[in-house]
């Protein structure tokens, strides 16, 4: 394992397979798309226009819009074949974190329910 | 200067512990006094302590298991001792707060440093050689790995001495261990010895996750891969994905502890629930991570000993991948009874329950391995068939325990203590006990005496049923864990059954030694010159027994599952021109990290902060001086190669 | 790293061909990629405590009370034009530009450094007005992911700076881009995590 050959079949996030990634044009949309989402997340927390209970579910989807932002501009992850593992890893981990994150959610909310917690004052 | 330490932290007047740490310290010396006399110091350090070679750093895992087994052990004899004596009237010879002491070291040595150590020793010796490669992807990191748990290992045991351990029970839940309720040192030490050894285990996760993806013999894809390299990738990913929960859970209470904060405390707005359900997230895979690799062991042994390919091996396959998914999805089975509504204990009972069926297939798959095979009836066969039926029972135990209502009879009894020992030790104890009889002629050149590890299967099998079905039945009677005296005398001849069979395990122990005693004892008459003493079907058995460093001269081509056997069918000759070849050089960083780790660690421990801080920079220091150099590995030239190898095939080795 | 075959043709199989190990770049990236998706993990955890105990203030002060959504603002600004210098010194690594390298590795450091410090200005406004970590759970869990962010970043800064050492001194070889590129995963994957604190602990928490 010591060459260091540029190997097609297989690629590692955070390197550019393709002429069209591995360009400055290329980080400067992202960062132009990331800056998009930022400030409508900010607009939206503020704003008095939407439906309060709604705006946590839009700042949830804009949020997850931009991690996919950055993972696509920033580190090049593709759909390619030479990417699979990439994203099957990632998969893995976002099922995971969905997971931890849903089920204590689901489960500590359903505890607090059922069970008389004393008062916190 | 020393922070809560002082001479009052020495237990000088509970003569238990004193005399057991004198005889430890005793032996300890007496060792290390054996190698100094005998100068074997330069050795050991340039061979195994600096080693970063996966089959030296396995060895070394496998044996820390079985030291740290010993230790365990001792205090599951004074557990079922004291239940035995310790009925009506009196009191038996443990005081309350030393027999908690006890059952929480239990738990915690037995989890991450037995069963831990013994699987990860296991898959770090075999799975670079199944996969017919080097070496693991990041050698030095593993060196990290081994000594970190090490490191965590001292931290526990010295807690024998300086201080004491946690009251906690091992899953060490607040409040009892928060600051209010558990202000000495024993939290602290369960707390930082568990995150030292939990990092080492993450970068084994990482590394080899990276290893079986990324680096296997050419021709091995995914599906030509043996199962126990798949049963190993699903425990790294486990690994990878759960053991980040415990980090933080940890972290967690260790800022309650030492900064004030509130998330599991009483006050102020903690909740200690999320403590449970956090430390089951991580809990439940960590199970899997202990018995996925024994299935794999279990896989290698059929196929082998019956003389017939895995019966299935992509249900095999499947079935490992859909544990590795579901046991994510299962972890509220552990809190059933903590208020959980009837939405929620549906959905994880039923989970739980699902999660039986790929195992069920597995069960079945080793049973047609079997059918109408040429069964050789050698000590990892029985520990096969040993594992088939008494794992069975540990799981449809198991199914039981997944049902809400049941569980909410049986939650905390000893039912449950019987259940989890029936399918760890079953399955963990008797995977790693088989895979230590199959591999070590591969580890070092000689087999294991057959005669005398048949013996420690037997004693371990009968010890185990008359240690834990007693236990069944006294849960179904009402008897709850962890109980330091016994109130019903009518417990008390099931207790003592349960006595005998703890002594009959330790019988099987003892036969383990006298096994490995005898077999170094007789080696030259067991050597074994073929490198396939069982006539194996994998690629660890296409190299020597021991393998060179390099473990393949010539990387293999693989065309095939059971790529060995079919090399043998095909009477493949190894290559005789070879080409350079680039090994890693042996580093002290992991064991240098590892020494400041442990004294950042004791120094937390006792609010020693200089000390803290020294250690801690000085292991960022072993780590930036590291990460500075370039040179990792060295060339073998081509004639050098050429040349080891000739003297290895002159000597009886194959290549 | 070559094989030889004995006899037989090549392997043509209907899985896709496989060529043996993996080159060394791949294999360290790929290792890194997996570390990265386990810290990801151990934020979860972290997140989970955050959701679940954020409304516990035990009479002490909200998020509604606490948060600057115009500090948040900058603090993610900030992180995001660094993850983007990260980026092109990545690129300029990779096409063996030093001085390109080193610039925009000190713009990634100025930028990361002054959100370390408008973070750190923010901690200490908060525990000055008597809402430090040990007041209720909620600033807990607060004090705790937000600074557990704060500890990456830092480390983050300090590898930087090690890495801008290495490669001044040894200029972009094969080993130094392969570290300059674990580096710049770490830094990107930072950036993803903000996303997540800005969403979950600022924008949702001022609600």
């Amino acid at each position: 394992m010591n060459g260091d050959d540029h190997l097609l079949e297989d690629r590692t996030p955070g390197v550019e397979s393709h002429e069209a990634m591995a360009s400055v044009l290329w980080y400067t949309v992202g960062l132009g798309l990331a800056i998009v989402a930022t400030i409508a997340s900010f607009i939206v927390a503020q704003t008095s226009l939407l439906w309060p209970p709604g705006i946590s579910v839009g700042l949830i989807v804009l949020a997850l819009a931009q991690m996919g932002i950055h993972l696509v501009f920033f580190l090049h992850l593709g759909s390619g074949p030479d990417d699979t593992n990439n994203i099957l890893a990632l998969a893995f981990g976002v099922l995971i974190v969905f997971l931890v994150i849903a089920g204590s959610i689901w489960i500590v909310a359903n505890l607090n329910a059922n069970m008389t917690t004393m008062p916190i004052k | 200067m020393f922070g809560k330490l002082s001479w009052a932290a020495i237990p000088f007047h509970e003569p238990i512990p004193l005399i057991s740490t004198a005889v430890v310290a005793a032996i300890m010396l007496v060792a290390l006094a054996v190698v100094t006399a005998k100068g074997w110091w330069p050795y050991l350090w340039r061979e195994w302590l600096k080693s970063v070679d996966h089959k030296r750093i396995g060895v070394m895992y496998v044996t820390l298991g079985f030291v740290m087994l010993l230790r365990g052990f001792a205090d599951a004899l004074m557990m079922r001792s004291q239940q035995a004596f310790a009925v009506g009237s009196s009191q038996g010879y443990l005081p309350p707060e030393h027999y908690n002491q006890v059952f929480s070291a239990h738990g915690t040595i037995m989890i991450f440093f037995v069963a831990m150590p013994l699987v990860i020793g296991l898959m770090n010796f075999v799975v670079p050689l199944q996969l017919g490669v080097r070496d693991v992807a990041f050698p030095v990191l593993n060196s990290v790995s081994f000594w970190l748990t090490a490191a965590g290992a001292l931290l526990v045991n010295m807690s024998l001495v300086i201080g004491n351990f946690a009251r906690t029970g091992w899953m060490g839940y607040p409040p009892l261990s928060g600051l209010a309720f558990s202000p000495d040192v024993g939290v602290d030490y369960y707390l930082w010895s568990l995150q030292i050894s939990g990092l080492g285990t993450l970068f084994t996760g990482v590394n080899f996750v990276t290893t079986i993806l990324k680096l296997r013999a050419p021709g091995m894809t995914y599906f030509r891969m043996p199962v126990f390299c798949w049963t190993a990738l699903a425990a790294n990913l486990l690994i990878v994905a759960a053991f980040p929960i415990l980090t933080a859970t940890f972290l967690m209470l260790l800022l309650d502890r030492y900064l004030g904060m509130h998330f599991f405390t009483n006050e102020a707005g903690g909740n200690q629930m999320m403590y449970v359900n956090l430390f089951w997230a991580w809990g439940h895979p960590e199970v899997y991570v202990l018995i996925l690799p024994a299935f794999g062991v279990f896989s290698e042994v059929a196929a082998t000993f019956s003389g017939k390919p895995l019966f299935s091996y992509r249900s095999m396959v499947l079935a490992t991948l859909a544990i590795c998914v579901l046991s994510f999805m299962v972890w509220l089975h552990h809190f059933f009874t903590m208020g959980a509504g009837a939405n929620v204990n549906a959905f994880f009972g039923i989970m739980s329950a699902i999660i039986a069926v790929p195992t069920g297939v597995k069960v079945f798959n080793w049973l047609f391995t079997l059918f109408r095979g040429r069964i050789v009836f050698a000590t990892p066969m029985l520990f096969l068939i040993g594992f088939i039926v008494t794992f069975v029972i540990g799981g449809m135990t198991g199914v039981l325990l997944a049902v809400p209502p049941i569980n909410f009879v049986l939650h905390n009894s000893v039912f449950l203590v019987a259940h989890f020992h029936n399918v760890i030790i079953a399955g963990t104890v008797f995977g790693a006990l088989a895979g230590y009889n199959y591999w070590f002629p591969k580890a070092f050149g000689f087999t294991l005496d057959d005669r005398l590890g048949q013996c420690s299967f037997w004693c371990w099998l009968i010890g185990f049923y008359l240690a834990f079905m007693p236990l069944y039945v006294l849960g179904l009677m009402g008897m709850t864990r962890r109980l330091q005296h016994i109130a019903d005398p009518s417990w008390r001849p099931w207790l003592l059954v349960a006595g005998a069979g703890a002594i009959v395990i330790f019988c099987g122990i003892l036969c383990q030694i006298a096994q490995l005693y005898v077999s170094i004892r007789t080696r030259e008459r067991r050597r074994d010159v073929t490198g396939d003493p069982w006539n194996g079907r994998t690629l660890e058995w296409a190299t020597s027994s021991p393998p060179p460093a390099y473990n393949f001269a010539v990387l293999p081509k693989v065309e095939t599952i059971d790529a060995f056997w079919e090399m043998k069918r095909r009477r493949r000759r190894p290559a005789t021109a070879y080409e350079a070849i680039e090994v890693p050089h042996n580093s002290a960083t992991g064991i240098v990290i590892s020494f400041f780790a442990v004294v950042a660690g004791f120094a937390l421990i006792w609010h020693i902060w200089w000390l803290a801080i020294a250690g801690l920079l000085a292991a960022a220091a072993t780590v930036v001086a590291f990460g500075w150099s370039d040179e990792r590995e060295h060339r073998i030239p081509a004639a050098e190669v050429a040349r080891m190898e000739r003297t290895r095939v002159r000597l009886g080795g194959s290549a | 790293m070559k094989t030889e075959t004995l006899e037989g043709p090549p392997i043509e199989s209907a899985e896709r061909r496989h060529t043996g190990p993996a080159p060394a770049r791949i294999v360290v990236g790929y290792g890194f990629w997996i570390f990265i998706l386990s810290d990801m993990v151990m934020f979860s955890a972290l997140f989970a405590a955050y959701a679940v105990l954020s409304g516990n203030t035990a009479g002490g002060p909200t998020g509604a009370e606490l948060f600057n959504l115009r500090n948040a603002f900058i603090l993610t600004i900030c992180l995001l034009f660094s993850s983007y210098t990260c980026g092109l010194g990545a690129l300029s690594a990779e096409r063996l530009r030093q001085d390109g390298f080193l610039t925009f590795a000190a713009l990634t450091f100025v930028l990361g450094a002054a959100f370390l410090f408008i973070e750190i200005s923010e901690f200490a406004g908060m525990i000055d007005k008597g809402a430090g970590p040990s007041r209720s759970a909620f600033l807990s869990a607060f004090f705790t992911l937000v600074g557990m962010h704060g500890t990456h970043v830092s480390l983050g800064l300090i590898w930087l700076a090690f890495m801008m050492a290495q490669v001044a001194a040894k200029g972009l070889g094969a080993v130094v881009r392969r570290r300059v590129l674990c580096f710049s995963l770490f830094w990107h994957a930072l950036d993803i995590v903000w996303v997540g604190v800005m969403t979950l602990v600022y924008l949702i928490g001022v609600q």
